[in-house]
């Protein structure tokens, strides 16, 4: 696999750290719904097909890529810096801090 | 009696194999059944010959895909061990362990589970101490976990490099006389077999594509053979189980699939008679029953269903056991392939009821679940039969992330390729 750093050009995959999916919506810090940080730290969509990703190119020029790559084929549509591309919505905190759900009340 | 006889062996091989019955029949499927298992591969067969054998329901399809094997059942490296470190992972693999103990017998099939010892190596002595803890934590338990220094290890096994000028020297290792290695298609072929004489039809070449709803409830599945109604739907579809619950509705689930590799080298003679693990890196290690070496490291570690990886990893595999076992760098590599894993969140499987009523559910099996898969099998029919968990397998429950009760081996937190 090459991935075409738009600064250094295609390297080896070697050369780079893989961050994992980039379509995760991340709360807004001062969020405390839970449910929203649950779904950000744990749940994945984990497509079969193109998928959005990010990678460092830590063996080069340690920029932070936006990569979409089809997960059945490893095959890479487009490369872009991650400061110039969209990155999925923050989610605002909701106006009043919800209740735990009952399950959480559950003994361990 | 065994089937395959020195007898019927003979008879065979003059008469030009004529007289073989097929191990399993090849029905068309049934408008409905009791339950319907969504994965022929090692846990839906043992869950289906465990649902006819412990809890006498034998109205049962296994839908697979492919062809009975194709998936990760018919491409590990074959070992079995219950060594873990948290109570509730030593239970469950050691209940798996203790069913393994027994399976040929049982199934009347030659599954060759060979206890032959897995070690796993230490090369520090903050490793040590962390392997050492973990013994100590099996044998609480109840499971077998010794402590070998290095002399040992070096009269144990020849060929392993001990030298203090090694990169990563060798210190001791965690010996579990009791794990080993099993044929992994005979797992398959063994669990069908055994499933199929108690009355469950294995339906192959039928891929599930949807499933049939009632509301909320699961009420059967779409295939590619037809609708299939079921009272109870089994999902265990292991590297493909994000793709099959998205078929049931369900877009996000704590599983990223990954790519893992594993190779296998020329014969040679008989050399190596335990599994070795390196702990340095990451690599595993043990010889076939036809001689061949059998081992793999790490996942490549970016989300994948292409059932093949890259470079890197082959050579960060080879350069490890070219490290342990110097002379081996004299082998000539025969095949690769690539499998896809269901990396969980916390490095451990979720076999449950749910998350849809009529569903249930098991993934999340990560590097590991080769070995798992009587006890997954035993537990998983369980949990469908009676309709609420055996004590062994409730912590392995979906919520478990959302309730802050993750079951983390090696503390990694929520990276999939991690773990
Ligand atoms: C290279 C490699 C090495 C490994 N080494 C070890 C090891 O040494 N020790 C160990 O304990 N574990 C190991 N594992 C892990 C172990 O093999 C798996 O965790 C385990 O086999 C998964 O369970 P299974 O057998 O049911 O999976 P599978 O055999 O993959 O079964 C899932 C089945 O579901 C089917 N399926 C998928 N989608 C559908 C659909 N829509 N409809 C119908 N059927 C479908 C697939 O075709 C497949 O046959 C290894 C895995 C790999 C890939
Ligand atoms: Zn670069």
């Amino acid at each position: 696999m090459l991935i075409a750093c738009p600064y250094c050009g295609p390297r080896d995959v070697a050369e780079f750290t893989y961050q994992g999916d980039a379509n995760r919506p991340r709360p807004d810090p001062a969020s405390t719904d839970l449910d929203a940080w649950n779904d950000y730290v744990y749940q994945r969509a984990n497509p079969a097909g193109p998928h959005r990703e990010y990678w460092q190119h830590s063996g080069g020029c340690r920029s932070h890529l936006l990569v979409t790559r089809n997960t059945l084929t490893h095959e890479i549509a487009g490369v872009a810096f991650v400061r110039s591309a969209p990155v999925p919505a923050t989610k605002p905190a909701p106006a009043a801090p919800r209740k735990r759900p009952a399950s959480r009340k559950a003994k361990p | 009696m065994a089937e395959y006889s020195v007898f019927s062996l003979l008879r065979n091989g003059f008469n030009a194999n004529r007289d073989w019955a097929p191990a399993w029949r090849k029905p068309e499927p049934k408008a409905a059944y009791d339950v319907v298992i969504v994965g022929g591969g090692g846990h839906g067969l043992a869950t289906a010959y465990y649902l006819a054998r412990e809890h006498g329901i034998t109205n049962v399809a296994v839908v697979e895909k492919g062809w009975l094997g194709s998936g990760n059942i018919g491409r590990n490296t074959t070992i079995v061990r219950s060594n873990y470190l948290l109570p509730a992972s030593i239970r469950f693999y050691e209940h798996s362990l203790k069913l393994w103990e027994n399976l040929s017998h049982e199934l009347n099939y030659n599954v060759m589970f060979s206890q032959r010892g897995v070690i796993n190596l230490a090369h520090s002595p903050a490793q040590s101490d962390d392997f050492m803890r973990r013994g100590n934590a099996l044998r609480h338990e109840g499971v077998d976990a010794e402590w070998w220094d290095r002399d040992r290890i070096a009269r144990a096994v020849p060929g392993l490099d001990v030298s203090a000028s090694a990169r990563f020297p060798i210190v001791g290792g965690l010996m579990q006389r009791r794990g080993g290695t099993a044929r992994h298609d005979a797992v398959a072929w063994g669990y069908a077999r055994a499933a199929d004489r108690r009355g469950v039809d294995i339906i192959e070449n039928c891929e599930v594509t949807g499933f049939l709803r009632d509301g909320d409830r699961v009420t059967g599945v779409r295939t590619s053979r037809g609708d299939i109604a079921a009272k109870k739907v089994a999902v265990a579809v292991a590297g493909s189980t994000g793709r099959v619950m998205q078929a049931a509705g369900i877009d996000r689930m704590p599983i990223e699939s990954h790519v893992l590799q594993a190779f296998v080298t020329e014969s040679l003679k008989p050399t190596l008679d335990t599994v070795i693990t390196f702990g340095g890196g990451h690599l595993y290690v043990s010889q076939s029953d036809k001689g061949s070496l059998v081992f793999g490291g790490d996942i490549d570690g970016y989300n994948s269903y292409a059932q093949r990886g890259n470079l890197p990893v082959v050579e960060d595999v080879m350069s490890e056991m070219v490290a342990l076992f110097p002379g081996f760098a004299r082998l000539r590599l025969l095949r690769s392939w690539g499998g896809i894993m269901d990396m969980s969140m916390d490095g451990s499987p979720i076999v449950t009821k749910g998350p849809l009523p009529g569903m249930y559910l098991n993934c999340g099996w990560c590097y590991g679940g080769f070995k798992a898969t009587p006890a997954s099998g035993w537990l998983f029919a369980w949990t469908i039969a009676r309709d609420e968990p055996h004590p062994i397998n409730a912590p392995f429950t979906l919520d478990r992330f959302a309730r802050g009760l993750v079951i983390d081996e090696k503390g990694q937190g929520a990276t999939p390729r991690l773990h």
